[in-house]
């Protein structure tokens, strides 16, 4: 057999887990992220980054949106995926996704945007036309009331929704390191660490991403990027990228210091299949590079054009890196075979049903949701405001 | 009770969510098979389906029941405990219906199949190099594949 | 020991049981079956394989096992006395056809019989997000391919390798250890086939079955006890080497 060294068992020839499950820990990832970025300003009271924080939820709302796709795609029969909701099984990781991606997506995501816009929203089906309005209409719930107690109450509730918010984002990225870190029978992915360095990698994704869309948003609209935001996303971004570094490191020291029966193979590997996107990609372009770049403007004083662009290629190199690293972590762990003799080859479809062009699709597809999203619900205060003006 | 009415959007959101899971349970009455659950987290059903899927090895046993010649045969021979179907294939089709005839299975392929030398067999095991041992002479020449020692009259 | 072929009757009541009703049943209807009598296993004893691919060509033939995916297959290993953890194993074709001649090389050669566990404790069943996938009560791991959405999850947490997913069907398939076969009195299909006696299908339940006499007088392992998997595919003479 072809890409095949050494020995694998015969059934483990065939990878099953296809570029579709890289994509989806990468957007949910992307989704924890971004709502962690907005409750920084809700709960945790981060003024800077006020101008992020509906673009934030938006954004998490719209790649959440898209989360279950892939994992629905690559199903041999995708029809039968209602039983996860009609029989879940209580001792299956992947059996808890339906229902906390459910309760994710309408108890806090959906429910949070509809009290934070709900002024707007019966605003707007009272001034706009035709389709728009109706769509407006069914959106206030049958609930035209703006008063000054009934805001005051949904930003109360609000607050509540974001702190429960938190945990649930954790929950939602966290279960999915867990479906990996659970698997005993493989060593790549067994470790308790997973779902703690998951739900960080998630987090340097999902703020970079925001911040990135913040720029390039403000850019399209020719409007002022508030540096000071930017500034404090990145420091955030800084931060939490170091913790995400730290816990990787510490798992590969670990391993490496340990060195049980799997270390053998698994170095190998490392050395070879995997030198290009781990270490190459993940580590040193995915990581270092912008771990340097963003300490670099967090210690010496640079003037705001070259702030810009450092956050920009930060951004960029973390998302590559973050993306790398649901690739080693998923493709990886089918490299090698369970008895430690051999390895085999991915070898990415192009037009097939889990090929790389469905996976091109759905990495664009969030951003056509927020692209709605945006002109639904703008996120621009200025922007609102002007078209409450011209409706009263 | 003017902050209740403050509050009417609220409860329009959470009746959203009540009637959604009421259709829920609704539709999960009807679309989850009824033997699900009846030994397990599983379609009880399935372990039904499973054991009535047709058999292809009719067994020795069946065989036997017939063919007492060759097991009299074979009973006093080394390959006593050697099974019909090992050699001669899966036969449950015969088994129900004797018209049809198995093919006699090729000596030359299948006796080499367990008794061509190689360092990886178990020492004990009877093994021989096939072009030493007869020079491509069919094995069934001086061996009696059903008793195939040659002092222990099985040999033709 | 070896297991004779009359205890081997009695182990399997399949003599008592007419041919008609070998051919169709549920195990519930099929006459002196009871789900709760049995726990089933397998002994695999590695020093009576030959590596002639008996087995696994029965089990394709029984099972319609697509090709290049294997419910059971046979490895062949080669140890060297000074580094055991790196021995070298091939399995040409699952060892359906058998497998080159080794000639001596100063190294250890053996067969290795591989199957589904039926674990005890199976990860496999573990992570099913559905239940499609279980332990029957009478201790095989089973899948219900009507309601298996295929989503690999189990392929993933079997440390064995014995899971694959079927190229036409898109759902999980492996071993069912013949339930369709054990239900009706017959032994499995490889069992049936293996001409040296080096797989036995064992039911733990019945006293009167020989695997436990042979457990009691033998030197028997399971396959990557570390997993803790409960596995029921016992192993004589098993070296440490193999994984």
């Amino acid at each position: 057999m072809s890409g095949v060294e050494g020995y694998m068992y015969p059934n483990e020839i065939t990878l099953y887990w296809s570029v579709l499950i890289v994509l989806y820990p990468y957007i949910t990832g992307l989704v924890a992220g971004a709502f962690i970025l907005a409750s920084l300003e809700r709960v945790f009271r981060v003024e800077a980054v006020k101008p992020t924080y509906r673009l934030a939820l938006l954004t998490a709302l719209s790649f959440l949106l898209v989360a279950p796709l892939p994992l629905v795609l690559h199903l041999g029969h995708p029809f039968r995926s209602p039983e996860m909701y009609f029989t879940p099984h209580d001792t299956s990781a992947m059996a808890m996704f339906g229902y906390v991606y459910m309760w994710y997506l309408m108890a806090v995501l959906v429910f949070e945007i509809w009290l934070d816009y709900r002024r707007e929203i019966v605003q707007l089906s009272q001034s706009s036309k035709g389709l728009l309005r109706v769509v407006y209409k069914i959106m206030t719930l049958g609930s035209t009331n703006i008063s000054e107690r009934s805001l005051a109450l949904d930003e109360k509730v609000g607050w509540i929704v974001t702190l429960i918010g938190i945990p649930s984002a954790f929950l939602l990225h966290g279960y999915v390191g867990f479906i990996f870190g659970s698997i005993k029978a493989n060593p790549w992915w067994s470790s308790p660490l997973m779902p703690v360095v998951f739900i960080f990698s998630a987090m340097v994704s999902g703020v970079a991403g925001v911040m990135l869309l913040y720029m390039a948003l403000t850019k399209l609209r020719k409007q002022k990027i508030d540096m000071h935001c930017v500034d404090t996303i990145a420091m955030y971004m800084f931060y939490i990228f170091i913790i995400d570094f730290t816990l990787e490191m510490l798992d590969l020291i670990h391993r490496i210091y340990e060195a049980d029966e799997s270390f053998r193979s698994l170095n190998f590997m490392a050395h070879t299949k995997l030198f290009f996107s781990q270490i190459v990609v993940q580590i040193l372009i995915g990581t270092i590079t912008p771990l340097v770049l963003l300490f670099l403007t967090q210690v010496v004083k640079l003037p705001e054009i070259a702030r810009k662009r450092i956050y920009v290629i930060a951004g960029c190199l973390a998302q590559i890196g973050i993306f790398a690293m649901r690739w080693n972590v998923v493709i990886g762990g089918q490299l090698f075979s369970k008895s430690f003799l051999g390895y085999t080859t991915y070898k990415m479809a192009l037009v097939t049903r889990e090929g790389l062009l469905v996976a091109i699709g759905l990495t664009i597809l969030p951003l056509f949701f927020l692209w709605v999203l945006v002109k639904l619900l703008p996120p621009w205060p200025e922007k609102n405001t002007g078209q409450i003006a011209a409706a009263d | 009770m003017s902050s209740f009415k403050e509050a009417k959007h609220l409860f329009h959101f959470a009746g959203l969510f009540v009637l959604a899971f009421l259709v829920f349970l609704v539709v999960r009455h009807y679309v989850v098979p009824k033997s699900f659950g009846e030994y397990g987290h599983y379609r009880g059903a399935a372990i039904g389906d499973i054991a009535s899927r047709p058999v292809k090895f009719a067994g020795h046993q069946t065989c036997e029941g017939c063919h007492t010649d060759i097991l009299d045969v074979k009973s006093k021979g080394k390959h006593a405990h050697v099974n019909c179907e090992a050699c001669h294939g899966a036969l449950a089709n015969h088994a129900d219906d004797p018209s049809i005839k198995p093919v006699l299975p090729d000596t030359a392929v299948l006796c080499a199949r367990c008794h061509t030398a190689s360092a990886a067999k178990p020492k004990g095991f009877p093994q021989v190099v096939p072009a030493e041992h007869s020079g491509g002479v069919p094995c069934q020449t001086c061996h009696n594949p059903h008793s195939p020692a040659m002092d222990a009259g099985g040999a033709k | 020991m070896n297991i004779s072929r009359r205890q081997m009757l009695i182990l399997l009541p399949a003599a008592a049981v007419a041919w008609e009703s070998v051919l169709a049943g549920t195990p519930e209807t099929s006459p002196n079956y009871q789900m709760s009598e049995h726990w089933w296993g397998m002994l695999i004893d590695v020093s009576k394989c030959i590596g002639c691919g008996n087995c696994v060509r029965a089990c394709q033939t029984e099972n319609d096992v697509p090709d290049g995916h294997f419910r059971t297959w046979v490895e062949r290993y080669n140890v060297a006395d000074e580094d055991m953890t790196e021995p070298t194993v091939i399995s040409p074709d699952g060892g359906k056809e058998g497998f080159p001649v080794a000639e001596e090389d100063g190294k250890k050669y053996f067969f290795v019989p591989k199957m589904c566990n039926h674990c005890a404790d199976s990860p496999c069943t573990q992570v099913c997000p559905v239940g499609a996938t279980f332990i029957s009560p009478d201790g095989v791991v089973l899948i219900d391919q009507t309601y298996c959405l295929g989503c690999a999850y189990c392929v993933q947490a079997c440390p064995y390798g014995c899971r694959y997913i079927h190229p036409q069907k898109e759902v999980a398939d492996k071993c069912t250890l013949c339930y369709h076969r054990i239900t009706k009195g017959l032994t499995t299909a490889c069992c049936e086939a293996c001409p040296t006696g080096a797989r036995q299908l064992a039911d733990l339940k019945n006293p009167n079955d020989p695997i436990h006499e042979f457990m009691r007088t033998h030197s028997v392992q399971v396959l990557k006890p570390q997993m803790a998997t409960g596995a029921k595919a016992f192993y004589n003479d098993l070296d440490g080497s193999v994984r």
